[in-house]
This record gives structure tokens, C-alpha cells and sequence, in this order.
């Protein structure tokens, strides 16, 4: 027993290494873009780029559809199947998981193969219309997050039960899902919100093959062309999906603990 | 019986209302997952004139593609098995290696956030770790004298990919099987110890079989995620590397090949050796838990 | 005294941080002995019986088996067994492979094996199921492969953690006796911790009673029942009425079922009283007698008289030797 402990201590001893170095070394690279000696000239050159704050402002705007598309996809979906289709189960949990299996990139592919501007349904014939097809694509990528948050959501509060008991009171469906289900699941789907955000705020494929001017783009394009700024922002993105992973831990801690149910 | 009941009572317009629910989902799954992913694999059998043909299919197996598809292979096989087993013994660390409680919930935070940090920003972090001005290769360098470059490491190469991709496949492996690690009761490596079993033999007998199916489940989701990552790779060597994505990526662009056909072959090509990677684990998994209800 | 030497557990305390758990635990118990630990919960029983296992080192004190100490030995050398109240069997391996493990680990070949597991199978009554897995199973079956993975490879000492106590009442019931009588015919000591007074009593030779952390008494349960030491021993195990002070003193009291509404040759003395509850438990009645403004339960056996009914008074008959005096 005292051995195990101790290879514990050297496994998570190399793994703390292998993944704070990193930091540190982009870190320290990000605060010498003044000769001689260390400065946060890069972070200020960063953050005075108008092309950072347009970019980061529409990946942020493209968030925040995406994750409300997500919900409002999403939450029905889960909870008419864990209430009165319990036999599509599978099946939606195999769809939700396909975004995993096929890669972002052939998916965008499609997306511009079947939405071209001589289709049917031209969405990339337009600014618009491709603005919403990113939208889409990314609530694609975060829908595996989006299901198993909402649905863990809905399994630890027993939704089945609730519904009866807001039943037998007579509310309607729209006012159980608007009144009970939705407050009880709160913490859950902001979950899956800051998720979507973290996976979307920085992501490439998708926002470069579409030519959206977005922050994933952006951050390539600086890579390409510059010294030290890359490692500013680097520093800066993660700390972004630091906050956004941090704000799901904290809201952990306000989710309801009725686990009536195990199933 | 009250679900019973409720359905006896309204049936025609609860069944609408359910449909209704369920709706919004089945058409965005359809429009933007299934019909894209259909349409493609539609494409990739149907040759410059609108014929049905296996041109493109045959058209993979070219050198510079195939060599891609190789190397592709090899990077998310092995950025997948090294992060996998990694992965484990962090989890089997953290969660049955008695560290401190508070250890073990930074730990799952910290997987959160570095599973999430892929793409361009990780390629920036380990340029500024491992790229020939990086803070590690100088240190090693100027401290210890010791010149990984020279020595054939390349941030750009087989190695260097890897090591960068396991940044967010070790972390993905820790959140994904710290589940299945926490399902291992402790009566049960009780039970072997009193029966005389040593800790390894608790482990080959009793504890890593009950792990397997997830572990390969597992194993195969992060191959599929290493296969399709190309954002890491594209900020590390630009077009430079010859892997499938970003070849796919190119051709896209219309920076080569300039054959849709081709494009389509590509993805699908793509789709079916990560369809294949589940497969294989669906088929191991069914027979190992034969033992599951 | 050499006979109370098999197995032998001397000043053995537990502490968990400054919680001290196990003040001071001295007992000693022959071969072949079917020993109880019996108390509430948090008296520190499973402390010692994981102590015993190994899963736990003691703060101070030995324990020895067989004369030789293993306070300090790893569990996997110990040559015990042990049955844990949620089976703990590997959900990965058959039935066969369960009970055959320990064999199995320790180099038996696996025609030997088999036939072992075999008999082990009949022991318990489950001959056939070899190829099944745990899961196609019901608890108690559970419980007994589990029983019988423990003693395949003939352990010095059988260790029970609250075994029944996942269990519907009834498969309990005939399991504990089928326990028993398993371990009469192998005549393996065996340490049975429990909480339930009715089943320590039901099964064991001898007695251990626990409370916060210390030995309260020792014996077998005719010595436990009749003649508890302490106040404790005497309120946890089994029922008791508290007799009214004014008649008897402080500090009396008597078992239900030595009280009779009708006189017998023993009984010297008679208490009047009104029921205040008829209770009906099948074969036998509980009554709730007042008595002086204390309440007496007696049972008597359900006959063909009608019960008293609420309100009646009644004479209550006890013997003045029945009468126990609770000391601290």
C-alpha cells in the first residue's frame, strides 16, 4: 500500500510537469518581446489589434447562437425521449455522438458541397447565410457536450416524477418545461453553454474553411506572421477555457443533489 | 400505470406534442450531420461526368496519399495509446493511489481545460516549448549541453506531433475514464488480498479486465479525435506536413488536387477508418463484457 | 486457558486522526469457535475485524492466529477469509472462476481446482453453476459463492462482515443457519460481526459485545441474555421493561416474556395494571401494560381465550429471581 502510494506521487509528479511546462515556457517566451529584459509589450500589442477585438467579438457573438441553438434543440429532445420515448434513446445517443467519429473537417466539407450558392438551400451564398451555417456547424461540434450535460441534467433530478407531480396538479407541458424542468436543469445547460464556448471560441476548421473572419482564423494568421503575440495569446486562450471550465465547476456546486434516481 | 393512464386518457395530441419536442432535433441531425456526411460519401462514387465510378476511391491509392494516410495513422495511433495508457495511470493515480482529495479534484479541472486547449494555442505553446527557440530546448541546450535538434528531434516531425496532440489526449483520457476507475469497488481488491492475490495479480485477473471495454472505447474516440485534428498540425507546420487533414484541407481550399471527386474519396476514406476504429471497438468490448447485463 | 488461544487479540486500540475508535479490545477464542462481534454502529466491530484482515493497522496491540503474530502482515499473507456484506464478487469472472481465485493465485493446477470448486459448489448447494455469472443471480446465492470462495482455500480463520445484512428477512434467516451449519462441519473459526442481537445469538458459541469503542461483555448468549453485566448489554440485547421505581427501587427491570398474565410455580409476586395495547405478532400477543405509570410489554402465546382488550386490568405474575438489577 505505501508502494502504490508512492508511484502515485511519481506518476502525477511527471504529468504536473509534462503539462505546466508548457505554460511556462510560453509564458516566459510571451514577456520577452522586449530585448534584455521581461515586459507584457505582447499582451499590449495584442489587446490594441482591431483585429483581435473584431475577431474575438464575432466568435463570441457565434458562441452565444450557437449554445442558444444547442438549447433550444436540445432540451425538448431530451426530455420528451427520457419522459415518452424512451426506445430513441439509443439512437439519439449514437447521433450525438457522431460528431466525435467524423471529423470536423469532412463535415464542413459537406456543409459546402450540399449548401452552395446553386443549391437548394444556398447558405453560403450569403454573408448571412454563412454566419448561420457556422453557427450550426458549431452547435454539430458542442452537441455531444450539450446531450450529456443536459441529459445527466435530467437523470439527477428524476424528471418523470416531477412531471407526474406537476401533472396531477394540473400545469400544462409548456409550463412544466418552462417552470420546473428548465430551473431544476439550469446548472446543467449552462455547463454545456460554457463548454460550447470553450470548444468554439478558438476553433479553426470550420470558421476557415467558411471564411468567416472568426477568432480560430485570426489566431492562425497571427502564428504565421508574428514573433511574439502568438504566445500571448496563447496565454490568453487558455486562460479564456480556464474561466469558462472554471464556471462550470462553480455552478457544480449550485446543482440540485436530489439524485432520486440511478437509472 | 400513471404513464399508462396519462397516454389512455390523450393519446392523439400527447403524441403530436412529443413529436414536436423531438423535431427541432431530428432536422438539425439530419440537415447538418447525416445528409452532409451522406452527401459526401455519395460524391466520392461519382466521377467529372456524373457516372458512378470507383476512379476516386482508386484515386487514394497514390503514393503522396497514401503516405498521408500512413502517417496519420501512426500519429493518432500512437498520440491515442500513449495518451490512453497515460491517461490510466493518472486516473488510477489520482483515484486509487490515496493522494490528497483536493489533488485529485484539480486534477479533473485541470483535464477539463486541457482537453478543450487544442488547436492553434497548443501549437503556439509547444513552439514556445519545444521549437528550436523554445524555453526546454534552450535550457537543455545551454544547461546540460545537450542539442535535441541536432539530435533529429523536430517540433515538425512524427515525434514532435505527438507529443503536442497528448496535451489534450491525456487529459481527454483522464475525464473519460475516471468513471469506470471510480466503478472499481475497493471490497473487490479486499476480497483478492484476503484470498492471497498480490496487487499485480488483482490487476490482471480481477481490475484491468472490468476497466477494458471502456478502456478501448475510449482508445478509439481519441484515435478518431487525433485523425480529424488538423488545426494543431496546421499552426505547427503550416501545409507542410503531409497528413490526411490537412491534404483534405488543401484540396478544399482549392490549393490542390482540384478534383471534388477526389476531396469527397478523401473524407470518406477519413469516415471509414475511424468508423473502423469503433467497430473494432464495438466487436472487442461486446466479448469482453460478456459478464455485463 | 491454552484453548482460548487460536485466535488472540491483545490491547488493541485504533485511532483515526484523534478519533480514537478501538480503546483497548483484549479477547481470545479457541479453534473452531463461531464468534460474534455484535453492536451498534460506530462501536468500533469493523474496525477490528478489518484489523484482523489487515485492511486497517492497528494504533497499538497484537493480534495472533494460531500462535503466530500478524499484526503486521499484508493481508494477501494472512491465509484468512473474508465475506463482505455486498458480495464483492468479480462481476468479470464466473461463478467457477470466483471461488476457484484464491485456489488459482496461489499455483493450485486447474484440474485440482475444478474439482475443489466442484465440491465447494455442493457445500453450498448451488452444484451446476459453475458458468454462470454473478449477475444472473440472486443475492443470496451471491452470498453463498461468496461464502465459498472464502473457504476454498481453507483459511485458518473466516472473517464475516455484516454478511446478511443486504438480504430480504427471510433468505437471512436460512442462510444464517446454513452458515452455520457450514461451519460446524469444516470447523473454522470464524468472526462474525454484526448488528442484529437476534442473529448473533441465533448462530454463535460465543458473544462479543461492543459499545463505543470497548469490550462490554463477553460470553455465550445464554450468559449475554440472562445475565447481562451492563446497562448497555442488557437494553441492547433483547427486550426489557423497566419495573416502577416505587415497588422495586431504581434501576430494575425484567424480559417481556417473564411476565405472565396467569401464576406459575415460580412466581412469587403479582402487579396490577390496565392495558394500554394489544399488539398481535402471529403465534403471540404483546401487551402494553401501565403499570404505576410505567409501561410493561409482556407477551404471552395468542390461545384460544380471548385477549384482554384495551382498558382492562389485569394481574401481571414475575418471579422475584427474574428481576434484574442494571448496574452502570
Amino acid at each position: 500500500m505505501k508502494q502504490s502510494k508512492f508511484w502515485a506521487w511519481v506518476i502525477f509528479g511527471l504529468g504536473a510537469a509534462y503539462f505546466i511546462v508548457p505554460l511556462v515556457a510560453t509564458f516566459e517566451f510571451s514577456l520577452k518581446m522586449r530585448r534584455g529584459h521581461y515586459s507584457f509589450d505582447s499582451y499590449a500589442s495584442v489587446f490594441s489589434d482591431p483585429a483581435f477585438q473584431a475577431t474575438f467579438g464575432y466568435s463570441t457573438l457565434v458562441g452565444l447562437f450557437a449554445i442558444l441553438v444547442g438549447v433550444l434543440i436540445v432540451v425538448p429532445a431530451v426530455y420528451f425521449v427520457r419522459l415518452r420515448l424512451p426506445h430513441l434513446r439509443p439512437l439519439m445517443e449514437f447521433v450525438t455522438l457522431l460528431p466525435l467519429i467524423i471529423p470536423a473537417i469532412v463535415l464542413v466539407y459537406g456543409y459546402i458541397r450540399l449548401y452552395n450558392s446553386s443549391s437548394l438551400l444556398p447558405f453560403t451564398g450569403s454573408a448571412l447565410g454563412t454566419d448561420i451555417l457556422l453557427v450550426f456547424g458549431y452547435v454539430t461540434l458542442a452537441l455531444p457536450y450539450m446531450y450529456r450535460a443536459v441529459d445527466t441534467g435530467m437523470r439527477t433530478i428524476d424528471i418523470k416524477t416531477l412531471t407526474e407531480a406537476a401533472q396531477i396538479m394540473g400545469a400544462s407541458t409548456a409550463t412544466i418545461i418552462a417552470r420546473i424542468i428548465l430551473p431544476n436543469i439550469l446548472v446543467a445547460v449552462l455547463s454545456g453553454a460554457f463548454l460550447t464556448f470553450a470548444i468554439v471560441i478558438g476553433e479553426f476548421t470550420i470558421a476557415s474553411l467558411l471564411n468567416r473572419p472568426a477568432f480560430g482564423p485570426y489566431l492562425q494568421n497571427v502564428g504565421a506572421n508574428r514573433a511574439y503575440e502568438p504566445s500571448a495569446l496563447a496565454i490568453i486562450s487558455f486562460i479564456i477555457t480556464w474561466g469558462a471550465m472554471g464556471m462550470i465547476n462553480v455552478l457544480g456546486r449550485f446543482a440540485p443533489r436530489t439524485s432520486a434516481r440511478t437509472d | 400505470m400513471t404513464n399508462a393512464l396519462a397516454t389512455a386518457l390523450k393519446p392523439s395530441r400527447r403524441l403530436s406534442l412529443e413529436w414536436l419536442g423531438v423535431a427541432p432535433f431530428v432536422i438539425f441531425a439530419v440537415m447538418f450531420l447525416i445528409l452532409p456526411t451522406l452527401y459526401l460519401i455519395g460524391t466520392a462514387f461519382i466521377g467529372r461526368d456524373g457516372q458512378l465510378t470507383l476512379e476516386n476511391i482508386g484515386g487514394l491509392f497514390t503514393g503522396q496519399i497514401l503516405a498521408a494516410y500512413w502517417i496519420s495513422i501512426r500519429i493518432s495511433g500512437a498520440s491515442a495509446i500513449l495518451g490512453a495508457l497515460i491517461g490510466l495511470a493518472i486516473a488510477l493515480a489520482i483515484i486509487r493511489g490515496r493522494l490528497p482529495a483536493p489533488l485529485r479534484s484539480a486534477v479533473m479541472t485541470f483535464s477539463g481545460v486541457a482537453s478543450n486547449f487544442a488547436g492553434v494555442p497548443l501549437a503556439f505553446a509547444f513552439i514556445s516549448t519545444l521549437g528550436r527557440l523554445g524555453l526546454v530546448t534552450i535550457i537543455l541546450k545551454t544547461l546540460f549541453d545537450i542539442d535535441i535538434y541536432r539530435a533529429g528531434f523536430n517540433i515538425l516531425s512524427f515525434w514532435g506531433l505527438t507529443l503536442t496532440y497528448l496535451y489534450f489526449q491525456i487529459p481527454l483520457m483522464v475525464l473519460l475514464i475516471a468513471p469506470a476507475v471510480d466503478g472499481l469497488k475497493k471490497e473487490w481488491s479486499e476480497a483478492a488480498q484476503t484470498l492471497g492475490a498480490s496487487t499485480w495479480q488483482f490487476w490482471r485477473y480481477v481490475g484491468l479486465p472490468i476497466i477494458w471495454p471502456s478502456f478501448l472505447g475510449t482508445l478509439s474516440l481519441l484515435f478518431a479525435n487525433a485523425f480529424g485534428a488538423i488545426a494543431t498540425a496546421y499552426a505547427l507546420t503550416g501545409s507542410s506536413l503531409n497528413i490526411v487533414p490537412i491534404l483534405l484541407y488543401a484540396q478544399i481550399r482549392g490549393d490542390a488536387l482540384q478534383n471534388p471527386g477526389l476531396g469527397a474519396a478523401l473524407a470518406l476514406g477519413m469516415i471509414a477508418i475511424t468508423a473502423f476504429a469503433n467497430i473494432v471497438y464495438l466487436v472487442i468490448s461486446a466479448r469482453a463484457e460478456r459478464w455485463m447485463r | 486457558m491454552t484453548e482460548d488461544q487460536f485466535l488472540r487479540v491483545d490491547a488493541l486500540t485504533k485511532s483515526f486522526g484523534t478519533n480514537q475508535v478501538v480503546k483497548g479490545v483484549s479477547f481470545g477464542f479457541g479453534k473452531g469457535e463461531f464468534i460474534s462481534l455484535l453492536g451498534p454502529s460506530g462501536c468500533g466491530k469493523t474496525t477490528i475485524l478489518r484489523m484482523i484482515a489487515g485492511f486497517e493497522t492497528p494504533t497499538t496491540g497484537t493480534i495472533r492466529v494460531a500462535g503466530e503474530d500478524i499484526t503486521h502482515l499484508r493481508p494477501n499473507q494472512r491465509k484468512l477469509g473474508m465475506v463482505f456484506q455486498a458480495y464483492a464478487l468479480f462481476p468479470n469472472l464466473t461463478v467457477g472462476d470466483n471461488i476457484g481465485f484464491g485456489l488459482k493465485v496461489a499455483g493450485m493446477g486447474r484440474e485440482e481446482r475444478r474439482a475443489r470448486v466442484e465440491e465447494m459448489l455442493r457445500l453450498i448447494g448451488l452444484p451446476g453453476f459453475e458458468k454462470r455469472y454473478p449477475y444472473e443471480m440472486s443475492g443470496g446465492q451471491q452470498q453463498r459463492v461468496a461464502l465459498a470462495r472464502a473457504i476454498a482455500p481453507k483459511p485458518r480463520l473466516l472473517l464475516l462482515d455484516e454478511p446478511l445484512s443486504a438480504l430480504d428477512a427471510k433468505i437471512r434467516v436460512s442462510l444464517r443457519g446454513e452458515i452455520r451449519a457450514i461451519q460446524q462441519d469444516l470447523g473454522i473459526t470464524t468472526v462474525f460481526v454484526t448488528h442484529d442481537q437476534e442473529e448473533a445469538m441465533s448462530i454463535s458459541d460465543r458473544i462479543v459485545v461492543m459499545n463505543a469503542g470497548h469490550i462490554e461483555q463477553m460470553g455465550s448468549a445464554h450468559e449475554i441474555y440472562n445475565r447481562p453485566q451492563t446497562r448497555f448489554v442488557a437494553t441492547f440485547v433483547g427486550q426489557l421493561n423497566t419495573l416502577p421505581a416505587a415497588t422495586f427501587g431504581p434501576d430494575r427491570a425484567i424480559r417481556p416474556e417473564l411476565v405472565s398474565l396467569a401464576p406459575r410455580p415460580e412466581t412469587d409476586m403479582t402487579l396490577t395494571g390496565t392495558v394500554a395495547d394489544v399488539g398481535f405478532l402471529g403465534s403471540v400477543l404483546r401487551l402494553r401494560v401501565d403499570v404505576e405509570g410505567a409501561p410493561i410489554s409482556i407477551d404471552t402465546f395468542n390461545g384460544h381465550a380471548p385477549p384482554p382488550q384495551r382498558g382492562d386490568t389485569v394481574t401481571l405474575h414475575l418471579a422475584r429471581k427474574d428481576v434484574l438489577a442494571l448496574g452502570a
